[in-house]
């Protein structure tokens, strides 16, 4: 199969890439554009680690093929970094030590952010519900499911909720 | 120790490495590459058990990216084993299988290409001519005379006390009289565990690249949980000098043990050396789930002597590792479960035998909680049991044999820092469990103290 | 048919650093110009903590804030030699290390301190905060940037420290056992509670509630999550996973996380613990390890929080539905025989 020209908007900004048809998101991603902030823990789309958001929806990167994405908006986590600190929900995870490996976290955040953009303060049910594609062998997801409810009051206030 | 006024030791200071992660930009080994970076892939044995009688690469060779293929012939030292550093032996694992394959998963050949797609069209197209062999897979049934026999030596478990020109086909301790107190006791309480064996499962799978240097080093970025252990055994393998080689690492997406093999290392690197090219090993997910070592399988035979008050006056365990095909790390596992698999208890006879039994399973090595895992689920198991043939609370069962300080183990250790006790007191405090007076006096300093009757 | 609650409990040592001990690690400290304290080691960082744990335990024995404090690990090159991380010895051995490393450093930073402030070096103290100070008199002191701008360009001295720690390798006497197979030990203790559904054989884990002793918690937060993550595996080993569903056979072994269950974000039970520290006489400030042990304990005490819910004996792991089942089964086939 020939190569061909895949255009899309990466991270706000417009790219071309050229790659075999059917290649997928991730491999682009990490390898062709050396974009690593998203991970590679099973290639089989079953561990989350690669999540990346395509119009706002968590997308597996790894089941992805790049042909899919064409004219698209994609996020991946190196998007939502700022330039200076950490968005709210990096600093969620930052400071509720949800966080230990590491591997997992990419993808967790990048489900985080889809998840309290449709639904601004989640019970932890909700919570639990939408990570529920994304496994972390490490944290035992208490500080995780935590994260996420300290980003949401990060990203919209408490809500008069004490 | 009396008490320290400590600034920052006890605080719950932010991780070091926090910012990096929540980012993505800590680096992790695959997130690594090189500018004419080569891929490597296994061909890998589909059979448990099997004599090799020939590979053929011709049809891989054709494959559009094709670099080349490594067999042992090409590994210096093929034969080794992990903790020949720390004097087990002896070597018995070959890098790339010579004659014979062992389990299923078993790295026979390794493919260099191009591409990760090219590296992995070609090991799927070399072809090996296998003649399987009866294999076996329990750890009882290995050690019976008709099983296959997997080891050069002639047996299927590990020999031990080899240094003490002895050849023990266990690990062996032996404190008091069993029997004499078995035939003392009021209960006998038996029973049988079985540990499954497990993958560590992390969430980053083990891999490595490898670079040459100008100044003919070799630089080895990997997510090893012991660099040095990895690099020492690497050298020893390829036969080069140890400064040879430069190990970067540190970050580890994960370990629970599974990444303190040498398995993907020496194998890179030798590809490195022949191509002088970077070379990328990263095991699938795939592989990490059916072809890296486990958490070894492990059956466990008790026979418990108890009286009608609770105290347990013996303890006889035979108990059987499966390391599956070859050591890692198991016969040191074995060890570590010998010394612990009478519990946190103070059981005047003890008698253990525990094996090191190979199978035709993929290899099973260190994980969380080596060795004393299936010790502890066996024993608190155990526990429970006793106290349920005697009638007893199991927590009060616990408190009467907990160990004391001062106790001698059945290793022959004094006990030093128990406190077993105080911590079943907080668990209980924690749940509301109701803890009579007499074990609320009890402690682990004093045996007299609070003894009930 | 229905569901049925049971409660068990674990009580469960684990031992510190390499069995046999032989398991050396080392760490070299420096001060640069910037009063900044290097802490080069070799040692790996899998997720637990390790480079924080040991930038507060050199801090701590150095003196010196934390922020002052940079591990820079782990580069065969420049590190020197660590055994590994693995055996729950990390913390307890390199911590050792780094200990001795920083009484070192700190001898050198009292005698550059004793020269500008002019006392001797036993009436000198650091405060914690980045200032060395005569006892008795803290407003006589010296900030630790211009003690190393001192130490470099005024006493040509280095402010650095070696440190290493060995336990020695112990051997096994092969008659009877005789060994030393730990630096210490910690313990713990789980309860559990389940709900067990006698027509499926599925098991739910309602809490898992535990005690810990080790010696002393650096970080109670990192010690926290290894409790969390630790006990959520115990779970798993205890109820799911296995790469041999047919065990001892190796037929269907699964090749990813579709087969092999790792438990998700909703199989999480609550989680509890409490921890004491009763400081060991070898470990860095008392540290005796937690990384391991925390899987152990869950194992038990949900094995026997099953037999406390429904009356069998789950000997074989994990503790499928189906074993749970046939186990079930027996005991009623066995109970009719015993009313005949
Ligand atoms: S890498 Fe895509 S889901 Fe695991
Ligand atoms: S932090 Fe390691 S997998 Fe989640």
């Amino acid at each position: 199969m020939k190569p061909k020209i895949v255009s899309f908007t990466l991270n706000g900004r417009p790219v071309d890439v050229m790659v075999r048809p059917m290649t997928t998101l991730q491999n682009v991603l990490r390898r062709q554009l050396e974009l690593t902030a998203t991970k590679a823990g099973c290639r089989q789309g079953s561990c989350g680690s690669c999540t990346v958001l395509v119009n706002g929806e968590p997308m597996a990167a790894c089941l992805l093929p790049i042909e899919d994405v064409e004219g698209q908006e994609v996020l991946t986590l190196e998007g939502i970094t700022p330039l200076h600190g950490l968005h709210p929900i990096q600093e969620a995870f930052f400071e509720n030590f949800a966080v230990q490996c590491g591997y997992c976290t990419p993808g967790m955040i990048m489900v985080t952010k889809a998840l309290l953009e449709r639904e601004p303060r989640p019970d932890e049910a909700t919570i639990r519900e939408a990570l529920s594609g994304n496994l972390c062998r490490c944290t035992g997801y208490q500080a995780i499911v935590q994260a996420v409810t300290d980003a949401a009051d990060r990203l919209h206030g408490n809500g008069g909720v004490s | 120790m009396t008490k320290q006024l400590l600034n920052v030791v006890g605080q719950s200071v932010h991780r070091r490495d926090g910012m990096g992660h929540v980012t993505g930009r800590t680096t992790f080994v695959d997130d690594i590459q090189f500018r004419d970076m080569l891929y490597l892939k296994m061909v890998r044995s589909p059979v448990p058990h099997a004599r090799i009688r020939g590979i053929d690469f011709s049809e891989a060779e054709k494959v559009p990216g094709f670099v080349r293929a490594l067999t042992h012939r090409d590994v210096p030292k093929n034969i080794y084993t992990i903790l020949c550093l720390i004097g087990v032996g002896p070597d018995e694992e070959p890098v790339l299988a010579e004659d014979r394959v062992l389990y299923k998963g078993e790295q026979i050949a390794a493919v260099v290409a191009e591409s990760e797609e090219a590296a992995v069209e070609a090991a799927s197209r070399v072809v090996v001519d296998l003649e399987e062999l009866p294999a076996v897979f329990d750890v009882e049934e290995a050690l019976k005379p008709d099983a296959p026999v997997l080891k050069p030596w002639g047996t299927n478990y590990f020999i031990y006390d080899y240094e003490y020109g002895q050849s023990n086909p266990c690990r062996k301790v032996r404190f008091g009289d069993v029997e004499k107190a078995f035939a003392e006791a009021d209960y006998i309480v038996e029973g049988r565990y079985q540990m499954s064996p497990i993958e560590h499962a992390p969430t980053e799978t083990t891999g490595c690249v490898v670079k040459p240097e100008p100044d003919g080093r070799y630089t080895v970025y990997t997510n090893t949980q012991a660099l040095f252990f990895t690099l020492d055994n690497s050298a020893l393998i390829l036969n080069i000098p140890f400064n040879k080689l430069h190990f970067v690492g540190g970050t580890v997406g994960g370990g629970f043990g599974g990444k303190v093999d040498v398995i993907v290392e020496p194998i890179a690197i030798l590809a490195a050396m022949k191509t002088g090219r970077p070379v990328k090993y990263v095991f699938s997910r795939e592989e990490e789930m059916r072809c890296s070592s486990t958490r070894g399988a492990w059956r466990m035979y008790f026979k418990d002597g108890v009286m009608k008050d609770g105290r347990i006056i013996a303890r006889k365990v035979t108990t059987y590792a499966d390391a599956g095909a070859y050591n890692r790390h198991t016969p040191y596992a074995v060890t570590k479960h010998a010394a612990n698999v009478a519990g946190p208890y103070s059981i005047p006879n003890v008698w253990i035998d525990a094996y090191c039994v190979y199978t035709n399973r993929q290899p099973g090595s260190a994980m969380r909680g080596f060795g004393v895992t299936p010790a502890s689920f066996a024993v608190e198991v155990q526990m429970d049991r006793i106290a349920h043939t005697i009638g007893m609370d199991p927590w009060e069962l616990r408190f009467i044999n907990a160990y004391r300080n001062g106790d001698v183990r059945p290793h022959r250790k004094v006990v030093e820092d128990a406190t077993l006790i105080e911590t079943m007191k907080a668990a209980a405090q924690l749940v509301g469990k109701e803890l009579p007076e007499h074990l609320l006096a009890m402690n682990s300093w004093d045996r007299e103290g609070g003894h009930h009757g | 048919m229905a569901k049925h609650r049971g409660v068990g409990m674990a009580a469960v040592n684990y031992p510190t650093g390499m069995n046999l001990g032989g398991d050396p690690s080392q760490a070299l400290i420096h001060a640069t110009t910037t009063g900044t304290f290097v802490i080069t080691l070799s040692s790996t960082d899998l997720g637990q903590g390790l480079k924080t744990v040991i930038a507060q335990i050199g801090a701590e024995a150095l003196g010196v804030p934390f922020e002052n404090v940079l591990i820079d690990t782990a580069d065969t090159d420049t590190g020197p030699h660590c055994m590994g991380t693995f055996a729950s010895r990390a913390t307890h051995r390199v911590g050792n290390a780094v200990i001795r490393a920083a009484e070192e450093a700190r001898k050198v930073m009292f005698e550059v301190a004793s020269e500008e402030l002019e006392v001797a070096p036993e009436d000198l103290e650091t405060d914690g905060q980045g200032n060395i100070r005569v006892k008795g008199s803290p407003e006589h002191s010296i900030n630790i940037v211009d003690l190393a701008l001192a130490a470099h360009f005024k006493y040509g001295k280095t402010i650095s420290g070696r440190g290493m720690y060995i336990k020695p390798k112990s051997e096994v006497d092969p008659d009877t056992g005789a060994m030393d197979p730990d630096s210490t030990e910690a313990h713990a203790c789980t309860v559990a509670e389940v709900e067990v559904d006698d027509e499926t054989g599925e098991v739910k884990v309602l809490s898992i509630k535990s005690a810990y002793e080790i010696g002393r918690q650096v970080n109670p937060k990192l010690v926290e999550g290894q409790i969390q993550g630790g006990s959520l595996m115990g779970m798993a080993h205890a109820l799911y996973e296995t790469t041999a569903p047919y065990y001892p056979a190796i037929d269907h072994a699964p090749g990813g996380f579709n087969e092999y269950i790792v438990p998700g974000p909703q199989d999480q039970p609550e989680i509890e613990s409490v921890v004491l520290e009763y400081p060991s006489v070898n470990g860095p400030f008392g540290v005796k390890g937690v990384g391991e042990m925390t899987a152990n304990s869950p194992i038990p005490a949900i094995i026997n929080a099953i037999h406390d819910a429904v009356g069998v004996w789950i000997t074989e792991l994990p503790a499928t539905p189906e074993k749970i089942l046939r186990a079930l089964e027996e005991k009623r086939k066995e109970e009719e025989r015993g009313a005949e």
